[in-house]
This record gives structure tokens, C-alpha cells and sequence, in this order.
């Protein structure tokens, strides 16, 4: 160990610390922790769409023998919601029923078969009142509205204009408008919504664990819906089998179980169905988008107006931070003057929709970069060049008041503009029979973590401790929820490098918060930001306290001392102390120690205050993207192939290269399944496609390769010049897509998922027409 | 009474007629690195091998398993040491949030005991039924082929 180099990790490509247990089966998720004496709980769910509760008969679900407790709606006067200013929905259903699947009453049982049992028992009488499954339904005029409050069945509507649009397209020398359709679509994470919710009724405390992105959000809304102090209150988040947004706020089931351990005042084991985990929802609204943007001969954006309805579902979840992004993000991109925007957030009677990844912004991003490609075309331009005509210059501010301090944009478009081989092989891609070759591009961005959270309570937004004792193991305590991103991992490394330790030296604990620091979450791709630099500043905060007792053990001036990890010494002629030697003389002052380090955003990236809820956008850092696909249509039966994809994104700097390939592929991924094939469909309300046959996500098969460049805009304020690299990679496919399929075909799609039935009948269409073009 | 092979251990147990492999192994035996994903078929997360075959546990009637040889990813590494396809998954991550990943890493293992050297397209085929909504599956693809090139110098799959 006495190497003289400190160790590093940074930037390599490193392997999650937590692999061996994925790979071994080791690594327990919610479903996977089995407590003596555990009851089986269920849900009954609504059968009807919008209704009037009349009553919820319990009664022979009671007498059912096995059965020790049974909740409806009537036990949790509450509200809850993630937004404080809209805790509306209920855990279980009061008064009325608004979406098909919504919890109304539970069941614990001694096993799932009672529970199941029980569940038939239940009787619910309804009045029906109209359903809306569309914007367009619940917005008519005259709709019943779903909650008392939003008249118009309007949840949040926003506008704003910056700048003088009717001044920006009168400087242009081309307008055009686009109307744009995006299907819902669903995180269908590979596991299934669970809790654990065990109540010990001797001491009135409550411990839950839950399969969640956010586990304090899960401790407010505990106690908010058990009416418990905080202080009774546990919450443990295990393994997590993906979230990808749908658990970026405390869900029904987490509350349900625990409504139901403190009545049977036992241990609740609360497991959905997958078609349970699609209908809890939380996924991307569906979403109408008009777009109009003028542009001049050079490329140059002059003006932009944009209208956006997203379909929200039955309950406001984050709804009013989805519309908001969407308007907000339109800028951080590009250099934009002249952007009015209209949006509204529709309640409808369907399953709440959320935060899925790329939250707000992605289609949008599609509608914008599809359009501007189109404009492309129009004025002869290359589709690279009019994005270069419109970059920002960092450091800058935008109309909108977000602050932009790094911006590897360019940088990204040249990578895949070289990589793809797109000047030499731009039309000149051959066709084969009746499969058509096409090469499209465009560019996303997203944030690294929102400046202002949600809940906002004056505390750093991150907190990081760590803990080092006699063993000389170095433990960083954390409530960073690991998820699958790799967080732990960027966590461990962070604070390893600062010290100058190998990583396996360095432990993690997180996920329970009797233990570790508070921590608002994984969402928003916050975590490498944010908490990352707190971790560095608890691990900088710790070298201070050990080269302050090396100076004292090798009677040297701390300025002196030289930290290289496993050696600490005065002097490039002395032989040193060990980390060993130099933590018992720490000890020494303190017995155990324990540093803190903390992270807040600056002022300035809060964003503005020129419209209600400017807020919203408001990053330390963007991360950027651009994507080059190339792809093959069938003329014959209308099936796309994406053949490659060439990504780029700009992370700042990669900590750890094989995560960050890992999060851009998979982001790129995801987006490839929304352009393609993933659609929620409901018929009278019943979502038809709440199973993983019938949502439909590419399969190996259907995937292509994608290789993915690294930009390093190394941001001043990131962890070691860090962004993030979970999200921003993901919009910019849809477009590249559509802009490819274009590019083969001569057919422009706006309504996604470019289906094969889509794409065939829009080119039998054209057969039909005998025209040369046009949009679908 | 159903006599059979676990692991590489001989075991006798009285199961219902209905209960399925899946339950039998997760909440019966307590060997939860099974994962299930979907409400019957659809994602592959509870593929395990029956006489070296990847097989879905949870359309399989723990009944059927009688004098079959049943291999789960408990099963896997020797000697405190991961197997090869456990270490592709886990250098080259093949594995994010992990929780497709003991039905990848069967469904692989079961591909490399038949065939050590499998084309690409082979690789494609033995693990299309299963999803994984991390990885965009080209890590996954290169954990495989790490795995064959670990397998050519000696390491079990």
C-alpha cells in the first residue's frame, strides 16, 4: 500500500460498487425483504372512470376470517402531492372516484389469497358522472369538473412572452408552424411497485420500506397521511429496480401500506401487479404542441411561439413543474429572443401522469428541432448549420433569467457530425430494393439538479457526512437514493479522490434515515451535482483534520504536509506516516470523527421572476447533446430500422466513464422506445396497454448500436467540473428520428410513435396522392 | 413430493399442484435473487435454467421440476469468485439497476453452456424475450462477449 501516488478513479472507466450483489442475486429490493408474521395486503380499485362515491360496503370483506384489517378512504381525511401547493389527491378515494384503477379501499391479510378474497367482497355504489379522456374532452366548455377547485378542468395554465414575437417574425425571412401529437408513455421500470410498512404499536413508531426515488418526500407524506410526528417515523429505501421518474414522489402504495400496519398494528407487505405499477402511472402526459418559429435566410431563429396541452390525468402530481419546463426549457439551448409560450395542464380522467425522464422538456425539444429541420430543408441549408447559427455564448444569462455557464454544444455536434460521416455520407446513403437509407440529427439539453426544490425549507441542498473510526475505513453517509444510476458509486469516488484513497477504501451507507443525512432525493439529475459536491466538501473538510494531525505526528507545519492517500508526509525527503498512524493521532482529539459537507446553489442560477413560476429551468449547470441516427425504412411494409446512433453529450466531465456511456445509451434508448413504439392507450378509461407485451419496449433485437462521444465543458461550479448525463441524451433522439425517416422517405411524422402501421400508411397515402411529400 | 436438483443439491419437497416455480423458489425457499417483473411472461426477469434450459419460473409449475436439475443465479461463481457472465455483467455493465439482471445473466449462462462461442445474432436471440429498461442493451451485449472471451481462458460461464 505505500505507494507514493494518491490513488485516483476520476474519469476512468470504473464499475459500480454495488455490481457484485446485481450480478449474484444478493442485492434485496422492496419485494425481496420477508418479515415473520408479514400480512398480505391488496387493493380495490375503481371500476369507474368519474363517479360520485355513495358508499364503500366493507362489511364482508371484514367478516372474511384471516382478513385484520381493511382501509378506505374514510380512515385519511388528508390530502397529499408533492407540490405543497397541491395536495389534493387522496391515498385512498373520498367522495369521488376520478380515474379507472384509482385506489378506494385496501385489505390486509394473513395471505395473499384472503386479501384477494376479501377484495371481491368490497361493494362500492357510485353516481356516474361524464368522463373526459382526452384535453380536448376536458376542456370543452360545459365539462364537469374533476376537482372542485379547477374550474374549466385547467390545473395550471401558463403564458408568458419575452420579447416582441410579432417583432421577431417580422424580421424573418421564412414562417413556418408545425402542429405536433406525442403519446403518453409509461417508466415501466423493471420493478414492480412495493413497500414494507411495519408499525410497532408498543413505541407508536413506524417503519417503511419503499421502492422510491425520494425518500424523504416519502417521510413528509408519511406523516402528513398518518397525522405521526416525523420523529416516529422511518423510512429505509433498499435495492431499486429502476424509477426513471414514476417514484419521484411519495406513491399511494407506500401510504396504503402503512395506513394498513398501523390498523392491523402488524407488518404489511404491499406488492402491485405490474398492470397496478402502470396504472399508479406518473409517466410522460400525452401532449398536443403548436409551434411556429420564424427564421432568416442564414438560419437565424427570430421568433418562436409555442401552445402546449399536456393530457395530466385525474390528480396534479408534479403537473404544474411539467408545464412550466416545457416553457422554460424552450431557452438554455439556443440563443432565443422573441418566445411567447402557452401552455396548459389539463386534469382528465386518467392515471396521473409525472415526471419521467427529460421531465417537461422532451416533447417540446421533439417539436422544435423537427421544425427548425424542416426550415432547414426550405432554405437550403445543412441541418449542422442551423443549429450553429443559433448557439448561445456562455457565460450568459437568457431572457428567461437561466444561467448558462458551460455549453460543449458545438462541441457535441462536431463529434457526431465527424463520427456519423455525415457531410460525405449525407444523400449519398444507398438504397436497396425498397428499404430507403436516411440519416437524421438534432440536439437536446436538461438540467443538473433544479436550483429551487420543490420543498423548500432554507437547508443546504445537499448534506454529506462521513464517518472515520479505529478501523481506518473511510464511510460516507448519504441519503442520495441509488436507483440503478450509479450515485453511490460517483459518491465513493468523489471522496476517494479527494483524499487520495484507492475506492475500496472508501464504504457507503445510504437509504435510511435513521442514519444518514437528509437528502431531497434522486430526481432532476441532482445527485452528481449536487450531492457530489457536498461529498467533496465533507471529504476536503476531512483531509483538513487529518493533515492537521499528521503535522502534529511528523512535528511538521500543516502547509507542509503532503497528502499522497496511504502516506501522509513533510516533505519530499521524509518517509512519512501512514493513513493508519495518522487517523489514531486524529483520534486522538475527537474519538470518532465526523465531518460535514454541504452543497447550495448560488442565487443566480435560481432563475427569474418574469412569469409565475420562472423558477422552473433554473440549473447550476445544462448538460447538452446532439445525435446523429441513421435509419431504414421498408417501403413495403412501413418497418423502421434504427441501423446506428451516433450521440454526443456534454457532461462537463465524466467521473466515471462507463456509468456516464452507460445513462447515455440508456437514455437514448428510451427515447428510441417513445419514438417508436411505446404509447399508453386507454379505452372509456382502462388503460389497454398496462402490461409489457402490449407497452411495447424495443427489445435487444429491435436495438441498435450506439456510440457515444464524451464532452468535457468542465463546468466552474460542477464536481470536478461535473454535469449531468441521466437525461439530456434522451429528447434529441426523437427528432434525430423522424428527422431521418424524413430524410429517407420524403415523409415528415409529428405524431409519435412512428408506428409501422403509421409509416405504411402514410407512404400508401402517398401512392394514392401521387404527391411528392408532406406532414403526418 | 417432488424429488429434484437445486442448485447442485438433492432436495425433497411437498408443493401445492398450483404453486409456481417463481414462488416456490422467492418465498418458499427464500432465494430471491429470482426477480419477477411482470404479471406473467412478459420480461424474462424470472428466467432460471431447468436441465441447463433458460426457462421462465414464472409459467412453470414447481410440480414439473420432478427429477430435472434447477439452477438459479445463487447457483453462480466458485471459490468467492464471480463466473464469467457474472463479471461481464458487472465490468461492462451489463447491469444498472440490476433487477433484469440474474434473468440476463441466466439466460446468457444458459447460452454459453450450449454454445461457448455464440455469433451475435445468437446472442440476440437467446436474450430476446428478456427487457431491460437501463441499458439501451449494448453494454449488455459487450458483458456477453466479455464473458465468451473469459470462458476461452478457462472461467465457467
Amino acid at each position: 500500500m505505500n505507494k507514493l501516488v494518491p490513488a485516483h478513479s476520476i474519469g476512468d472507466y470504473v464499475p459500480m460498487i454495488d455490481g457484485p450483489e446485481k450480478v449474484s442475486g444478493r442485492a434485496r429490493y422492496t419485494a425481496d425483504i420477508v418479515q415473520p408474521g408479514q400480512l398480505a395486503a391488496r387493493i380495490y380499485r375503481s371500476p369507474y372512470s368519474h363517479a360520485d362515491i355513495l358508499s364503500v360496503d366493507v362489511s364482508e370483506a371484514l367478516a372474511l376470517p384471516g382478513v385484520r384489517a381493511v382501509v378506505t378512504g374514510a380512515d385519511c381525511e388528508r390530502g397529499f402531492g408533492v407540490l405543497p401547493i397541491a395536495r389534493t389527491e387522496h391515498v385512498l378515494a373520498r367522495d369521488k372516484v376520478r380515474y379507472r384503477g384509482e385506489p378506494v379501499a385496501a385489505v390486509a391479510a394473513v395471505d395473499d389469497a384472503t386479501a384477494r378474497e376479501a377484495i371481491r367482497r368490497i361493494k362500492m355504489t357510485v353516481r356516474e358522472l361524464p368522463a373526459y379522456y382526452t384535453s380536448a374532452d376536458a376542456l370543452a366548455p360545459g365539462a364537469v369538473p374533476l376537482h372542485d377547485k379547477k374550474a374549466g378542468n385547467i390545473e395550471r395554465d401558463v403564458l408568458f412572452e419575452l420579447g416582441s414575437t410579432a417583432h421577431g417574425f417580422a424580421e424573418a425571412d421564412l414562417v413556418r408552424e408545425g402542429t405536433y401529437n406525442c403519446a403518453e408513455v409509461c417508466q415501466n421500470q423493471m420493478e414492480m411497485h412495493a413497500a414494507l410498512a411495519e408499525y410497532d404499536a408498543i413505541r407508536g413508531r413506524m417503519t417503511v420500506h419503499a421502492s422510491t426515488q425520494v425518500p424523504y418526500y416519502v417521510h413528509l407524506m408519511l406523516a402528513q397521511i398518518l397525522d405521526m410526528d416525523m420523529s416516529r417515523i422511518r423510512v429505509v429505501k433498499p435495492h431499486v429496480g429502476g424509477g426513471f421518474g414514476c417514484r419521484t414522489e411519495a406513491l399511494n402504495v407506500e401510504l396504503i401500506a402503512a395506513l394498513l400496519a398501523r390498523k392491523a398494528q402488524g407488518t404489511v407487505r404491499l406488492v402491485t401487479s405490474r398492470e397496478e405499477t402502470f396504472i399508479t402511472h406518473r409517466g410522460r402526459p400525452e401532449t398536443d404542441i403548436q409551434l411556429k418559429i420564424g427564421m432568416r435566410k442564414d438560419g437565424r431563429i427570430t421568433a418562436v411561439e409555442c401552445e402546449c396541452d399536456q393530457r395530466g390525468g385525474a390528480h396534479s402530481g408534479y403537473g404544474v413543474v411539467t408545464i412550466l419546463y416545457a416553457g422554460s426549457m424552450l431557452y438554455a439551448i439556443y440563443d432565443l429572443h422573441n418566445v411567447k409560450y402557452v401552455g396548459r395542464r389539463v386534469l382528465t380522467n386518467t392515471p396521473p401522469c409525472g415526471a419521467f425522464r427529460g421531465h417537461g422538456t422532451v416533447d417540446i425539444r421533439f417539436a422544435f428541432e423537427s421544425l427548425i429541420d424542416e426550415m432547414a430543408a426550405e432554405l437550403g441549408l445543412d441541418p449542422f448549420a442551423v443549429r450553429r447559427a443559433n448557439f448561445l455564448k456562455a457565460p450568459t444569462f437568457t431572457d428567461n433569467d437561466l444561467m448558462v455557464n458551460s455549453y460543449g454544444l458545438p462541441e457535441c455536434l462536431d463529434w457526431v457530425e465527424r463520427e456519423s460521416g455525415w457531410r460525405s455520407r449525407k444523400n449519398n446513403l444507398k438504397s436497396r430494393g425498397g428499404v430507403r437509407k436516411g440519416l437524421g440529427m438534432a440536439c437536446s439539453h436538461y438540467i443538473s439538479g433544479a436550483s429551487k426544490p420543490v420543498n423548500w425549507t432554507g437547508e443546504p441542498h445537499a448534506t454529506v457526512k462521513i464517518k472515520l473510526d479505529f478501523d481506518g475505513s473511510v464511510v460516507v453517509l448519504s441519503g442520495a437514493a441509488d436507483i440503478g444510476q450509479g450515485s453511490s458509486t460517483i459518491l465513493v469516488q468523489s471522496v476517494a479522490e479527494v483524499l487520495g484513497l484507492d475506492i475500496s477504501r472508501v464504504r457507503i451507507v445510504t437509504g435510511d434515515s435513521e442514519v444518514v443525512p437528509k437528502d431531497n432525493g434522486s430526481y432532476s439529475s441532482r445527485v452528481t451535482f449536487m450531492v457530489g459536491n457536498a461529498a467533496i466538501d465533507a471529504a476536503r473538510n476531512l483531509k483538513n483534520v487529518l493533515i492537521a494531525a499528521a503535522a502534529r505526528k511528523l512535528e511538521a507545519r500543516p502547509e507542509d504536509i503532503e497528502c499522497l492517500g496511504e502516506i501522509y508526509r513533510a516533505g519530499a525527503q521524509d518517509k512519512g506516516a501512514t493513513f493508519d498512524e495518522v487517523v489514531a493521532e486524529a483520534l486522538k482529539d475527537s474519538g470518532t470523527i465526523i465531518v460535514t459537507g454541504n452543497y447550495s446553489t448560488i442565487p443566480e442560477s435560481h432563475g427569474g421572476k418574469k412569469y409565475r413560476g420562472a423558477a422552473i429551468g433554473g440549473t447550476m449547470g445544462y448538460s447538452y447533446s446532439a445525435q446523429v441516427v441513421e435509419v431504414s425504412v421498408d417501403e413495403e411494409t412501413g418497418v423502421v430500422n434504427v441501423d446506428k446512433v451516433w450521440v454526443a453529450h456534454d457532461c462537463g466531465k465524466a467521473l466515471n466513464r462507463l456509468t456516464v456511456e452507460g445513462q447515455v445509451q440508456g437514455s437514448v434508448w428510451m427515447g428510441m422506445g417513445q419514438a417508436m413504439s411505446e404509447e399508453a392507450a386507454y379505452h372509456d378509461g382502462l388503460m389497454l396497454t398496462a402490461n409489457m407485451l402490449d407497452y411495447r419496449v424495443p427489445t435487444i433485437q429491435d436495438s441498435p448500436p450506439i456510440e457515444v462521444g464524451i464532452i468535457e465543458s468542465n463546468d466552474p461550479h460542477g464536481p470536478f467540473g461535473a454535469k449531468e448525463a441521466g437525461e439530456g441524451s434522451l429528447a434529441a433522439f426523437l427528432p434525430a428520428l423522424t428527422n431521418a425517416i424524413a430524410d429517407a422517405i420524403g415523409i415528415r411524422f409529428n405524431n409519435l410513435p412512428v408506428t409501422p402501421d403509421r409509416v405504411f400508411e402514410a407512404i400508401e397515402k402517398r401512392k394514392r396522392k401521387g404527391n411528392g411529400g408532406g406532414a403526418q | 413430493m417432488i424429488e429434484f436438483t437445486l442448485n447442485g443439491r438433492n432436495r425433497i419437497d411437498a408443493v401445492a399442484d398450483n404453486l409456481l416455480l417463481l414462488d416456490f423458489l422467492r418465498e418458499r425457499l427464500g432465494l430471491t435473487g429470482t426477480k419477477t417483473g411482470c404479471d406473467g411472461g412478459e420480461c424474462g426477469a424470472c428466467t432460471v435454467l431447468v436441465d441447463d434450459k433458460p426457462t421462465l419460473s414464472c409459467l412453470t409449475l414447481a410440480a414439473t421440476i420432478a427429477g430435472k436439475r434447477v439452477d438459479t443465479v445463487e447457483s453462480l461463481g466458485h471459490d468467492g469468485k464471480l463466473s464469467a457472465v457474472q463479471r461481464g455483467f458487472h465490468e461492462k455493465l451489463g447491469s444498472q439497476c440490476g433487477y433484469c439482471t440474474p434473468g440476463f445473466v441466466m439466460a446468457s449462462v444458459g447460452l454459453l453452456r450450449k454454445n461457448p462461442d455464440p455469433t451475435d445474432d445468437e446472442i440476440l436471440e437467446a436474450l430476446g424475450s428478456n427487457i431491460c429498461r437501463c441499458t439501451g442493451y449494448v453494454k449488455i451485449i459487450e458483458a456477453v462477449k466479455y464473458a465468451v472471451a473469459l470462458g476461452k481462458q478457462g472461467v465457467a460461464p
